[in-house]
């Protein structure tokens, strides 16, 4: 009896008895359906991430300083209550200008630049055109190397110098600002005063440049609500907060042709062996590749746990179905004797059945998959990432479900099989 | 002369073998049918007559004895080589016509066919000769509940030949049926035993319609204790 006449078979079979039949399917449905959600999104996530990451620079490396684990002996409690009490570094701890010029000495070819920035808080000012309203700009100071590795480009005056400028009170500010709060053409403001006000004190600044505001297209804030940077050398930041010399992080752009990766390492070492002496603080490195992994990482747990549940669903599912061939093979004992009076053989009654269930579970893996994929892009949609679900999980999820069906379905049909015909053929 | 289609020699069934309530229904039967033969078995309710029947369809196998259907003795056969016998050598017609609810008649009358390897047009081609050959070729498409008992019986003498069996294997086929309904399900028996030399064991309560077949045979506690001739019939053809 061929394959395609006992689908046929099947498919009547479960018309006869559509709701029972959809009931059967939930289970099938609901665990196909979860892992298709789980697996569209979490595609999409681990996508938009890694091609947004990969935007922002996979060359940069950030090193930061970062506290001791105290590991094994050092375990009472008052280590941890000092530990806790001591989360900020002290000026001994930080990162100094001397280990960035070694560092920088050591590793001449391989570093295209060494970026440090302070930040420093919110400034307001008065807008030319209407003294009630304020315009905001986020004061960060930085050093030389912080334009060229963050691509800001000074459009007129100059950028910060810091061995020039050291800790004078100068600032590169934004053409957007320049419109915004001044109300006058860029080119005309170099070498012009302004004054902000931060923590309730005004201070002037003289402006040296102007760079070009380039609107971030993710951003939804509407355009008089943009807190542009304005940038001050980061010896005045640094007096500014009232800190101690020295840095908590800073950021390291590799030259094109180096290894990012073998030089993160590099890298890690490198200050891991200065900080060797240091008790409580050390410095590690990290990109977004490493980050990038760690993400994927956690991604494929999640999933890989949401798959177990799933799986457990499935089961249940496959169980329904083996309960429903069950009855349905009751009900149809007398059928069963009459094909096998016709001359159905064993093995043809044993693929009608295991051809059914196999059909339920198909047609369930289908609809979870149309579930699960609607589900999944709504869901993307709603957190803000495209949806792309991947062809291999759909095809392994409807092979899934058919492997299912075999499984749940071989007992049941095995059982209607082995039925003798005289007492199928009696059966009321 | 003429060809031996049934053949049974000293055919013994008993149930629940070596239980306390071990039980002998057939304590012996020889009998045989010859090719082209019209033969009535008749008998009281626990004479026997199923079980016999059961044998000789080979839904069942006898406990002593050898039985030989057109000349493959059934006894050495395993359970496939079974169901190919009742595939291509037996036709059935149950008195509760046993036609699958789901399917329309012409399905039930494909099934056979089915089980026998036949493609998907010819088993429809013949279906459908088949059903106008018992004047049903107006309700193909119906389901066995859209159909009267007379009709359900026909569909399922239109399922009983569709392999062309060596012999028409029919129990109680006018059981459940009206006279009237009778008659005409018994006019399609002669017409099939006349016109197409088929061999038919009809088992039957009816003693009327018993005697209108070449041969009646007679069961009474598993033994046969009476063979008379037939022929009985009262004129229509």
């Amino acid at each position: 009896m061929a394959f395609l006449d006992n689908i046929l078979l099947s498919l009547e079979s479960l018309k006869a008895n559509k709701l029972r039949a959809i009931l059967t399917m939930l289970g099938i449905i609901i665990g196909i359906g979860s892992v298709i959600t789980i697996n569209t999104v979490g595609v999409s996530l681990t996508s938009t991430v890694s091609s947004s990451m990969q935007s922002l620079g996979a060359t940069t490396i950030t090193v930061q300083l970062t506290q001791k684990n105290e590991d094994d002996e050092n375990t009472n409690q008052d280590v941890k209550i000092r530990k806790f009490a001591d989360s900020k570094p002290s000026k001994n701890d930080l990162i100094t200008d001397k280990m960035l010029s070694d560092f920088k000495n050591d590793f001449k070819d391989k570093i295209q630049y060494i970026e440090l920035s302070r930040s420093t808080g919110t400034g307001t000012i008065t807008n030319f055109d209407d003294s009630s309203s304020t315009t905001s700009v986020n004061i960060i100071g930085v050093n030389d190397d912080y334009f060229k590795a963050e691509e800001v480009e000074v459009v007129y005056g100059r950028a910060i110098k810091n061995k020039q400028d050291g800790k004078k009170d100068i600032c590169v500010v934004s053409d957007k600002f320049v419109e915004d709060a001044l109300g006058t053409d860029p080119k005309d403001v170099i070498g012009k005063t302004v004054t902000i006000t931060v923590n309730d004190i005004p201070k002037t600044y003289y402006i040296a440049g102007v760079y070009e505001y380039e609107q971030e297209t993710a951003s939804t804030a509407s355009k008089q609500e943009v807190t542009t940077s304005f940038y001050i050398p980061i010896e005045s930041a640094r007096i500014l907060n009232g800190e101690d010399e020295g840095y908590q992080s800073f950021k390291v752009v590799s030259a094109a042709e180096t290894d990012t990766s073998a030089f993160l390492t590099t890298i890690a070492d490198y200050f891991e062996n200065i900080y060797s002496r240091n008790d409580s603080w050390t410095a590690s490195a990290s990109s977004l590749e490493s980050m990038l992994s760690k993400f994927t990482e956690i991604m494929n747990t999640i999933s890989l746990a949401i798959a177990a549940i799933a799986a457990i669903s499935l089961v249940v599912g496959g169980i329904g179905v083996m309960n429903i061939m069950l009855v349905s093979i009751t009900e149809r004992t007398k059928e069963i004797g009459t094909r096998k009076a016709l001359g159905a053989t064993n093995a043809s009654i044993r693929w009608q059945f295991i051809t059914e269930a196999m059909v339920i579970c198909l047609i369930g893996g289908i609809i979870g998959v149309i579930f699960g994929v609607s589900l999944g892009t709504v869901i993307s949609k709603i957190i803000g990432f495209s949806a792309s679900p991947s062809v291999f999980s759909i095809v392994l999820a409807l092979l899934f479900s058919l492997f299912i069906g075999i499984v749940f379905g071989y007992a049941p049909a095995n059982k209607a099989a082995k039925l003798n015909p005289i007492d199928a053929l009696r059966y009321e | 002369m003429c060809k031996k289609i049934i053949s049974l020699k000293g055919i013994k069934k008993r149930f629940f073998i070596g239980k306390p309530n071990e039980l002998e229904v057939l304590h012996g039967i020889d009998f045989e049918v010859n090719e082209g033969e019209f033969v009535a078995v008749v008998g009281e309710s626990g004479s026997g007559k199923s079980t016999l029947m059961n044998i000789i369809g080979v839904l069942d196998r006898q406990t002593d004895g050898e039985y030989i259907l057109d000349g493959i003795d059934v006894s050495k056969a395993n359970d496939k080589k079974l169901s190919e016998i009742r595939n291509k050598k037996v036709g059935f017609v149950f008195q509760t016509f046993n036609l699958i609810g789901r399917q329309s008649a012409l399905k039930n009358v494909e099934l056979p066919m089915l089980y026998n390897g036949f493609n998907k047009k010819e088993r429809t081609k013949r279906a459908e000769e088949l059903l106008e050959m018992v004047n049903m070729q107006d309700r193909m498409k119906h389901k066995p509940n859209e159909l009267s008992g007379g009709q359900k019986q026909r569909v399922s003498i239109a399922r009983a030949i569709a392999n062309d069996p060596a012999v028409i294997l029919a129990d109680e086929p006018t059981g459940a049926l009206d006279s009237q309904t009778s008659r005409n399900v018994m006019d399609i028996f002669h017409r099939l035993h006349k016109e197409q030399h088929k061999t038919i064991v009809l088992i039957t309560h009816n003693k009327e319609l018993a005697e209108e077949c070449d041969r009646v045979i007679t069961l009474k506690d598993g033994m046969i204790i009476n063979e008379s001739k037939g022929g009985k019939r009262n004129g229509v053809s």
